[in-house]
């Protein structure tokens, strides 16, 4: 089996790379690229994004032909993608970050800032926060309800449907941090910095 | 419930550790991979590297360090000490460190703050805020304390969060070293003033100053090194007591 992390130069994705890498061991071939073919060839796909929802998209949209290579991954051919915090976030219809930023539109909804009630809560929502499971997500094998994991984020992904989200967190409200659609998953929360719960959630989505 | 976190500090010097733990059975007590693995292993919720190395041929060392690091330790790597530009972040960032801080350089040249949020995401953007109290407000030091800016740390704090940065890193130059306790003040008044989580440095001498630099200091994060390194407490007691203090912690 080979997965691809997509690199698609925008913010730093050497954390996600290590923690597949360890994951991966021998047994799965980990691609760091954004090239079109073997995105089409790979097995998996994870979608990494950091900074902000803006500078993603249009990162992504300076690689020719990526957005429509990942759309054919995910919808056409439905095979499973992984998107990691900006990553998941950009499943999204639109996201409001810097300026009104159209997404990938896999799953209907939009992406807001949290609302921080009148500065009772810091933004960025940074550091471990537990999770609350509300649905059985394939990547979620053998993770406890209430686990902590490792949170960096401002904006929050509000789906249409709430059949997709798998878990929220509780910062200032129930913040969607993972979906699960098909063979589309997602995580707000960085499974590569959240030690060994969250290897286990790569492990799960590597052996899906 | 969003955690408090705790984070050990570990200060590197030429690739090596120079104040680390002094435990009889590490095999080797100045390799800075061992040393964050035992924490991170012991429930560290982040490691810290703080880069000491003083002459510029070693300056690289540290590239080396972060990356063996972060192939080995999958908790948050926050890497400061020497930071001087955005190609300086990008290079840290690029060896798996995931956040950087910097002290000199947001002082002396805000733009790499405003500019590396910008290119990297504020998530990554830790400022460093060394202040010593002079009357009845705190300055800015810089070059490692030596060197005051003249700037009021409250005012600078609001303006390195309006510049980008995602925390604030602040040690009290009055109890750093000093082991009575962080300086509850300024951690409050700084923490009060930005919206952004502020990580309390500086005179941890206790675990009841952990639990006073959260609750009353209104810390996000308390980061600590010589309490842990000379084995006066494991990062798990730290936890333990905080969580019998009522504080939230990630047990």
């Amino acid at each position: 089996m080979n997965i691809t992390i997509v690199d698609y130069k925008s913010g730093n994705i050497s954390s996600v790379i290590n923690s597949f890498k360890e994951v991966a061991k021998d047994k799965v071939t980990i691609e760091v690229t954004s090239n079109l073919n073997k995105i089409k060839s790979s097995d998996k796909v994870v979608l990494p994004g950091q900074g902000s929802f803006k500078s993603c998209v249009d990162a992504l949209n300076k690689i020719k032909g990526l957005t429509d290579t990942l759309n054919d991954f995910a919808i056409n051919y439905k095979k499973p993608l992984l998107g990691i915090c900006v990553g998941l976030q950009m499943f999204a219809d639109v996201g409001y970050e810097e300026t009104e930023t159209k997404g990938l539109g896999w799953i209907s909804g939009k992406v807001s800032k949290i609302n921080n009630q009148n500065g009772n809560y810091k933004l960025p929502h940074i550091g471990w926060n537990q999770i609350n499971i509300v649905k059985d997500s394939k990547i979620f094998k053998d993770i406890e309800n209430n686990s902590h994991m490792y949170f960096v984020h401002s904006y929050e992904f509000l789906p249409n449907d709430k059949k997709v989200v798998s878990a929220t967190t509780d910062y200032s409200s129930n913040i969607v941090c993972s979906v699960e659609k098909e063979n589309i998953f997602g995580t707000q929360f960085h499974p590569e910095k959240s030690d060994k719960l969250g290897l286990k959630i790569i492990d799960n989505f590597i052996s899906l | 419930m969003l955690k408090n976190r705790i984070i050990p500090c570990l200060d590197v010097k030429n690739g090596r550790v120079v104040k680390g733990i002094n435990f009889v059975d590490l095999k080797d007590a100045g390799d800075p991979v061992e040393q964050a693995k035992i924490y991170s292993d012991g429930g560290a919720d982040e490691i810290c590297f703080l880069d000491i190395t003083a002459s510029n041929e070693n300056r690289d060392t540290i590239y080396d360090v972060v990356e063996k690091t972060s192939k080995k330790c999958f908790v948050p790597l926050t890497v400061g000490g020497g930071v001087r530009s955005v190609d300086d972040i990008n290079k840290l960032l690029n060896c798996g460190a995931d956040k950087v801080s910097m002290n000199t350089a947001a002082v002396e040249n805000p733009g790499v703050v405003i500019d590396s949020s910008k290119k990297f995401g504020s998530q990554c953007i830790v400022v460093a805020i060394d202040a010593k109290k002079n009357g009845d407000k705190w300055e800015v030091f810089t070059h490692g304390g030596r060197k005051n800016s003249g700037f009021d740390a409250l005012e600078y704090a609001k303006q390195m969060e309006k510049n980008g940065a995602g925390e604030l890193l602040v040690t009290s130059m009055d109890r750093d070293g000093t082991q009575v306790g962080y300086d509850i003040d300024l951690m409050s008044k700084i923490s009060s003033k930005v919206n952004i989580p502020v990580i309390a440095s500086g005179g941890v001498g206790n675990l009841d100053h952990m639990v006073d630099g959260i609750k009353l200091g209104k810390a996000s994060a308390v980061l600590a090194a010589s309490i842990f390194h000379y084995g006066k407490y494991s990062v798990k007691e730290a936890k333990d007591y905080l969580d019998s203090k009522g504080i939230p912690v990630r047990i």
